[in-house]
């Protein structure tokens, strides 16, 4: 470096550096996006086709702070459940915002029963289970079908001792059991007032049920009546399905006052899931446990079933009468956790309200995508001959620190993709295209004010040094109420408004990092050939065109606050 | 380059330039006028809010239907009992409008339309839309926008100072009225995507006003230990020093906006990239407008309030009073002088006092030039 700018020596001091640095970036970006797979970005519904459900919360009157990142998480992690139960692959159900669940269905999956699950709220009931077994075959080396207990937890002693064990012989027992049904035995709060028929017809579907076949288990249990008996079919915790045969719900979600999942460290029964009741949910379940209790297994069992599948079914072995029971045995904390949630979601003083549904077929999706693409097109190539007319040499600089950000911004949207789930929709791209508009400025900021240099009769290379910290200072200044609005914009809307915020943001960081970079190393670099130091007529920099003066002969007045000018 | 080139070299130089702040006055008269204009357009006519602010459906079938629009907009109306608006797009596929119907009724809509239109329901493309969808997001635009303008005048209060921050929003504000009360005027739609467009604009209109601002402190820095010049004829400097930026920076904002407007509108027919480039567009315009003719003249208004600059003032009156007296012309001052310099540009002063060459061609120009300007 021939000038000793004490501020630009640093910036300018290792041009190659930079540079080196930069272009391993972008080696690094496109290597990992080829290596992990994900060479493209993910494509959002209005691009690629499906269908985009936004569904609002809306509370109970007087349960305003229900709306909390808790209960949204628990909605969440409900309705992918109920949607990937479908067999919908890929379907993804995220929160936005404080209040909003966004669906976003594939296309090429039944959409509109997707949305009738979604926009349905979950029916949680407890059942007494009348008979239990396990499906398929294997009857040689059945399973235990309670591996869990529950117990009271406000007497609190009496929990721990009665390991799990028990249920495995009373099991065996118990399907000897099932026949009682059809017999004598109409248990407690039975479907003893259906005819004898409906009862029979219902073992006569019980036997004749196979959970093992997903298409079984989609109807199974499903749109029963709450007061009715009904089969069911659930995973045990050696995550073999099971069958149930199941008496009308005694208890439902409602009543379910609170939930959690909890280590208990003293009892030594590891992760159990605590339930509290309503005063009256409690009552419900004194009695229904109550009676249990006195059954043999299965029939001392109940069913906790959501949406027709029996999430648990832990035994009892006495009356809960306190209102408050704790799920113990054979949890880990993520299964405890789950069933914690699927409890409390029935408590959920939310109801969910469909506030868009967006159905996008593939063609018009393709449609979309191309068209965002030329018009992205058509704006670059705009620019780049605007660029080429006005700076001549200095274009190229321009054009190549253009695809540098494209470059990174390409790379680092398809690794986000899977990465925090971006998906480029329309407005994404849109806010792309946009940003081309800033990425440019940034350099017509820098380049006015190295021409400004050589108008004051400076050769190029002084001009760089001295124009630099100062476009430095303007480019970061603007770049950051531009992140400034992107960023806001991201925190506080939903939907499309975000992926345009992301985009823009994302964009304006890659700006400046692309600027330090590459261009001004560029710039630095080139500066040094002769095509540009030497002011050739293509080069954007000619002295004269520029209307430069002539060498500096004055002593320039020590304060003259127009000494400099922005570019 | 060339020409615009030329153009810059000369602005540089203060050979030729714009009195902005003299001028501010008619400025800012403009642009009350444009203002009371646009809110009157706002209060008389209002916003054409989309089917995305009323609740409803837009259905969108595949090219190419032979089904007239009239014929469309029965089969709508028998469907789902409401009005319906019909338009027929660029390549032939219907837009089906349908206002106040609920999502839950649409899908058996949508199978009827399908129906009629012979068109497997697979291909209709549906937009379905809860009636508090557009007011929801609405409400977050306002909330983005509050948080953003406290946000934004913190930080260029900070970085600037007040009364720039104050000129900044002011402008800002003055661009969203704009914005929107051309949408008022003209009647275009209002949907999610202007909405989007409009927040854009937050963004850009500042980012202009930023870099004026910028030079403008820079070139203010040390401005009291000189009496050449008052604050309000350096910040006209400083605009047209970086007024060859500004309109580049428009330039080059608006020719990919104007890609998205024409690919937008012209091929898709209508939708998201139409609406988002529609208002980016007017805002973009509205935005370069207000950081040159309305937030610097306004922060040269604000600044020359300051008892400092009151002082500068005076004394730079005093010294060109002298200056004429002594028969000191212009000429004598060293290059750099611009042609903004000479009248004392504040329309409130009470006298203008100093001595003045022409507007356009300060005499200190032609002398010891390399070249006449102009010539390549």
């Amino acid at each position: 470096m021939t000038v000793k700018n004490g501020r630009s020596a640093s910036a300018q001091g290792k041009p190659g550096r930079s540079l080196a640095l930069i272009l391993i970036a972008v080696v690094a970006l496109i290597g990992s996006m080829f290596v992990s797979g994900n060479t493209s970005p993910r494509l959002g519904i209005d691009l690629a086709g499906g269908t985009s459900i936004t569904l609002r919360a809306v509370p109970e009157r007087g349960q305003e702070s229900a709306i909390n990142k808790a209960n949204m998480d628990t909605a969440v992690s409900i309705m992918e459940r109920r949607v990937n139960g479908l067999g919908v692959s890929e379907a993804e159900v995220q929160t936005q915002g404080n209040d909003n669940i966004i669906v976003n269905i594939p296309k090429g999956t039944n959409s509109k029963q997707a949305r009738e699950q979604v926009g349905t709220t979950a029916k949680l009931y407890f059942r007494p289970v009348l008979a239990t077994d396990v499906t398929g075959a294997a009857p040689a080396n059945p399973s235990p079908s309670a591996s869990h207990e529950v117990t009271d937890r406000s007497t609190g002693t009496a929990t721990p001792s009665g390991p799990p064990t028990p249920s495995a012989a009373e099991t065996q027992q118990g399907r000897a059991v099932t026949d009682a049904l059809k017999t004598d035995a109409t248990p407690s709060p039975s479907p003893s007032s259906g005819s004898g028929d409906a009862s029979s017809k219902l073992q006569a579907q019980y036997a004749s049920l196979d959970c093992g076949k997903q298409s079984v288990r989609a109807t199974a249990g499903k749109g029963v009546l709450p007061t009715e008996a009904t089969v069911a079919c659930g995973r045990n915790a050696q995550g073999q399905w099971q069958k149930y045969l199941l008496g009308p719900a005694v208890v439902d979600g409602t009543d379910v006052d609170k939930a959690q999942a909890v280590f208990d460290a003293q009892g030594a029964s590891g992760w159990i899931v605590q339930l509290d009741f309503t005063s009256q949910g409690g009552k419900k379940f004194a009695d229904i446990t109550g009676k249990l209790a006195q059954k043999q297994a299965p029939q001392n069992q109940f069913a906790i079933v959501l949406d027709g599948d029996v999430v648990s079914d832990p035994y009892v072995r006495s009356a809960i009468t306190g209102g408050n029971a704790e799920i113990s045995g054979s949890f880990d904390q993520q299964s405890a956790q789950s069933l914690a949630n699927m409890l409390s979601y029935g408590s959920l003083p939310l109801t969910f309200k469909e506030d868009s549904v967006t159905t996008v077929t593939a063609a018009l999706g393709g449609e979309q995508l191309q068209a965002g693409l030329i018009a992205g097109a058509i704006g670059l190539a705009l620019v780049v001959i605007y660029l080429v007319v006005y700076y001549r040499g200095l274009a190229a600089i321009a054009v190549a620190s253009l695809m540098v950000s494209a470059m990174l911004t390409y790379a680092l949207m398809s690794l986000l993709g899977p990465a925090i789930g971006f998906a480029l929709n329309l407005p994404a791209v849109c806010g792309a295209i946009v940003a081309i508009g800033i990425t440019a400025d940034s350099f017509i900021v820098f380049f006015e004010r190295m021409r400004d240099e050589i108008r004051e009769g400076r050769s190029l290379r002084p001009a760089v040094a001295r124009g630099w910290p100062r476009a430095r200072r303007t480019v970061l200044v603007s770049d950051f109420v531009s992140f400034l609005a992107a960023a806001v914009l991201f925190v506080v809307t939903v939907g499309k408004v975000q992926g345009f915020a992301f985009t823009l943001g994302l964009t304006t960081l890659l700006d400046v990092v692309v600027i330090f970079l590459f261009t001004m190393p560029l710039m630095t670099i080139l500066a040094r050939r002769k095509f540009f130091a030497g002011g050739h007529g293509w080069s954007g920099l000619d002295p004269k065109r520029l209307g430069a003066k002539p060498p500096l002969r004055r002593t320039r007045r020590p304060s003259a606050p127009v000494e400099t000018k922005e570019a | 380059m060339s020409r615009l080139g030329n153009l810059g070299s000369r602005l540089h130089h203060g050979e030729i330039g714009y009195d902005f702040i003299k001028n501010r006055r008619i400025w800012y008269g403009v642009s009350i006028l444009i203002t009371i204009v646009a809110v009157l357009g706002l209060a008389v006519r209002g916003l054409n809010m989309g089917i995305e602010f009323q609740g409803g459906a837009v259905f969108t079938t595949p090219k190419h239907m032979s089904t007239s629009v009239a014929q469309a907009e029965s089969y709508a109306h028998d469907a789902s009992g409401n009005e319906a608006i019909v338009q027929k797009l660029g390549d032939g596929s219907l837009r089906i409008q349908i206002a106040g119907i609920e999502t839950g009724k649409s899908d058996q809509i949508k199978e009827t339309l399908a129906k009629d239109l012979k068109v497997d329901p697979e291909h209709i493309n549906a937009d379905l839309v809860g009636p508090s969808w557009g007011e929801q997001i609405a409400n977050k635009a306002w909330q983005g926008l509050a948080i953003f303008m406290v946000l934004v005048v913190i930080y260029l209060a900070i970085a600037f100072e007040w009364r720039m921050a104050l000129a900044a929003l002011v402008a800002l504000v003055h661009d969203l009225t704009i914005t929107t009360g051309v949408y008022a005027l003209v009647g275009f739609e209002v949907t999610p995507g202007t909405v989007i467009g409009l927040l854009t604009i937050l963004g850009y209109s500042l980012y202009d006003t930023v870099v004026v601002f910028d030079s403008l402190k820079e070139q203010t820095k040390d401005i009291t230990r000189q009496t050449r010049w008052t604050y309000s004829e350096v910040a006209n400097r400083s605009i047209n020093g970086t007024l060859i930026r500004s309109i580049n920076t428009t330039v080059v904002a608006l020719l990919p906006v104007a890609g998205l407007l024409f690919i937008g509108g012209g091929v898709l027919g209508a939708g998201m990239l139409n609406d988002i480039s529609l208002s980016l567009f007017v805002g973009l315009a509205a935005g370069a407008y207000s950081s040159i003719f309305i937030a610097t003249p306004l922060v040269a208004d604000l600044k020359e309030r300051e008892p400092q600059m009151k002082a500068l003032k005076k004394r730079v009156l005093a010294r060109r009073a002298q200056g004429a007296a002594q028969g000191e012309s212009l000429e004598a001052e060293p290059a750099g002088v611009t042609a903004g310099d000479e009248p004392e540009s504040e329309g409130a002063a009470p006298a203008t006092a100093a001595a003045v060459g022409p507007h356009n061609q300060s005499v200190s120009r032609g002398r010891g030039r390399g070249r006449p300007p102009g010539k390549r």
